[in-house]
C-alpha cells in the first residue's frame, strides 16, 4: 500500500518513485529494451544446454526409444501455454483494478507467445502420440483442454485487435482473459471426470514412467529457457505496442531519432 | 430492485412477443440441424441412438448462439441500453433481467421440444427426463456466458463470427456435462453427478455472470 500513497508526487505532476514509475510506458520502454536482449541471451543460452541434455546426455527410453525426446520441446511448451494464459488474466486484473495501461499492454504482449506455446504442444504432442500410440490425435481430456485454450488465446487476440478504440480494446480483452481463466481449471477437470465415465481413452501423461534426474533436468531448465523466451519476446511486443499507442506523443519522436541515430551510429 | 427486475423482464419478453418470427426461427434451427444428422451420419437406428445426446446438445448449443447477438443489439441500436446504463438502477440486475427473459424466449423452447426430438432419435423412455433436465439446467448457463460476449461483441466489426469464437470455448463443460448426464443414465451409472455440476455451474454463473456482463456493457458504451 505504500508505494500507493504516491499521490501528492502525482498531483505536483512529477513521476512517482520506486519501482512503481515503472508502470508508465514512458519509463518502462527503455527498461524493457534493456531488459529483453538480457533474456533472450539467457534462453538461447539455457536452450543450447537443454536440448544438450536432452539430445546427447539422457539415455534413451526402455519403453519408447528415442521418440521421447520430443518431450525437452513438448512439456515445456505446454506448460508456458498455461502459464501464460494465467499471467494475461493476472495483468487483466492488474490493470481493471489499478487502471494502468501497461498491464493491458502486458497481457496483449503475452497472447501471441501463449497460442504460440500452445500450438507447439499441440503438435509436437501430434507428432509423438503417432509413433507411441499410433494416431496423431485422440480425443483425451488432456488434448481436448489444450485445444480449447489455443481457441481461448484466438478469442483474446481476435477481440483485442479487432476493436479500434485501445481503450475499449484493453478493457474488453480484460474481460474475456477473466472468464477464460476461470474456465481453464473447469475444462482440465470436467474433462478429466468426462474421461473416467466413459471408457477411459488409452492416453494419459499423468501416467508417464517414473523419469530418469537427467530427463527431469533436460525437461526443467528447457522449461527455464522456454520461460526467458517468452519474457524476452513479450518485453519487445510491449515496447512495439507502446511506440503504436504513444506515437503522437513527443517523447516518442525523440526516442525514434535517438535510435536511428544510434544505427546509423553503430554501421 | 424487485419492481426493476420485474419491469425489465416483462418489457423484454412482450418485446419478443410482439417479434415472434425471432423466436420461432431459433425453434426452427434447432430442430432442422437435429434432423440434419440422420441424413449425415446415415439412419443406422443402433448408431442414432449413440449419437442423440450429443446431436441435441450441440444443436441446442448452436441455436442459443444464434439468437445471442440479438441480446443488445436491439436496445444498443436505439439507445435504450445507453439509458439503463444511466439510470440509478444497479446494472446487474437489468441485465439478469435481460438474461432471464432471453432465456425464456430463446432457452425453454429448446429445452420443452428436446424430447420431442429425441423420440425421432428412438432415445430410451428413461433418459428423456434426464435429458429435459439437463437441458434445464445447462442453457440457462448458455445465455448468462453467451450474453458476457454479446456485450463484449456489442457493436464490433464482425461481431457475430467474433461471438462464437469467443463464447463456444466457454460452453464446452456445459455441453460435456450435459450429453454427460444422459450418457451417463443410458449407461445406467446414473445422472446425479453430471446433474449436480451443471446445477453448481449454473449456482457460480449466475453469480459471476451478470457482473462481467455489466463490466463489458459500461466498456461497449464509453
Amino acid at each position: 500500500m505504500t508505494t500507493l500513497m504516491i499521490s501528492p508526487n502525482r498531483a505536483a505532476g512529477r513521476a512517482p518513485s520506486g519501482w512503481l514509475r515503472f508502470a508508465a510506458p514512458q519509463q518502462f520502454y527503455p527498461l524493457a529494451g534493456r531488459l529483453a536482449p538480457w533474456f533472450a541471451a539467457l534462453a538461447a543460452v539455457l536452450t543450447l544446454i537443454g536440448l544438450y541434455i536432452g539430445f546427447f546426455l539422457a539415455p534413451t527410453d526402455f519403453q519408447q526409444g528415442e521418440v521421447y525426446r520430443v518431450i525437452f520441446i513438448h512439456v515445456p511448451a505446454a506448460w508456458m501455454s498455461m502459464l501464460i494464459y494465467l499471467a494475461m488474466a493476472f495483468w487483466s486484473a492488474l490493470g481493471l483494478v489499478l487502471n494502468t495501461r501497461l498491464s493491458f499492454i502486458m497481457s496483449q504482449a503475452l497472447a501471441p507467445t501463449g497460442a504460440m506455446f500452445c500450438f507447439v504442444a499441440l503438435w509436437t504432442g501430434a507428432l509423438w502420440g503417432k509413433p507411441t500410440w499410433g494416431t496423431y490425435w485422440v480425443w483425451d481430456a488432456r488434448l481436448t483442454s489444450q485445444l480449447l485454450l489455443l481457441f481461448l488465446y484466438f478469442g483474446f487476440i481476435a477481440l483485442t485487435r479487432v476493436i479500434e478504440d485501445p481503450r475499449r480494446a484493453d478493457r474488453a480483452g480484460a474481460i474475456v482473459a477473466l472468464v477464460g481463466a476461470v474456465n481453464v481449471p473447469i475444462i482440465y477437470f470436467s474433462v478429466q471426470w468426462w474421461n473416467t465415465l466413459h471408457q477411459g481413452a488409452s492416453v494419459s501423461l499423468t501416467k508417464a514412467p517414473s523419469m530418469a534426474g537427467i530427463m527431469l533436468a533436460g525437461m526443467l531448465v528447457m522449461a527455464l529457457a522456454a520461460w526467458m523466451y517468452s519474457i524476452a519476446v513479450a518485453l519487445w511486443r510491449v515496447r512495439a505496442l507502446i511506440l503504436e499507442r504513444e506515437r503522437h506523443t513527443e517523447w516518442v519522436g525523440e526516442v525514434l531519432q535517438i535510435e536511428a541515430a544510434g544505427a546509423r551510429g553503430g554501421r | 430492485m424487485l419492481n426493476c427486475f420485474l419491469a425489465i423482464l416483462r418489457r423484454d419478453l412482450l418485446l419478443s412477443w410482439r417479434g415472434r418470427a425471432d423466436l420461432l426461427v431459433t425453434l426452427a434451427f434447432f430442430v432442422i440441424v437435429v434432423c440434419l444428422f440422420p441424413f449425415g451420419v446415415g439412419a443406422e437406428p443402433n448408431q442414432l441412438r449413440a449419437i442423440a445426446p450429443g446431436v441435441l446438445w450441440v444443436a441446442a448449443l448452436l441455436a442459443s448462439l444464434l439468437a445471442l447477438h440479438r441480446l443488445f443489439a436491439q436496445d444498443h441500436a436505439d439507445g435504450t441500453l445507453e439509458q439503463l446504463l444511466l439510470s440509478s438502477e444497479p446494472a446487474v440486475l437489468w441485465v439478469l433481467a435481460k438474461i432471464a427473459a432471453f432465456w425464456l424466449t430463446t432457452g425453454l423452447p429448446l429445452v420443452l421440444a428436446a424430447p420431442l426430438l429425441a423420440l425421432l432419435f428412438d432415445l430410451e423412455q428413461g433418459a428423456l427426463p434426464v435429458l429435459t433436465l439437463s437441458l434445464a439446467l445447462g442453457t440457462p448457463i448458455l445465455a448468462l456466458l453467451g450474453a458476457v460476449g454479446a456485450a463484449l461483441t456489442l457493436g464490433v466489426r464482425g461481431g457475430g463470427m467474433l461471438l462464437a469464437l469467443l463464447v463456444l470455448p466457454l460452453y464446452v463443460p456445459v455441453l460435456i456435462f450435459g450429453a454427460g448426464a444422459v450418457d451417463a443414465q443410458l449407461a445406467g451409472t446414473g445422472a446425479a453427478a453430471h446433474l449436480l455440476l451443471l446445477g453448481g455451474g449454473l449456482a457460480a454463473a449466475l453469480a459471476l455472470a451478470p457482473w462481467a456482463c455489466a463490466a463489458a456493457l459500461r466498456i461497449a458504451m464509453e
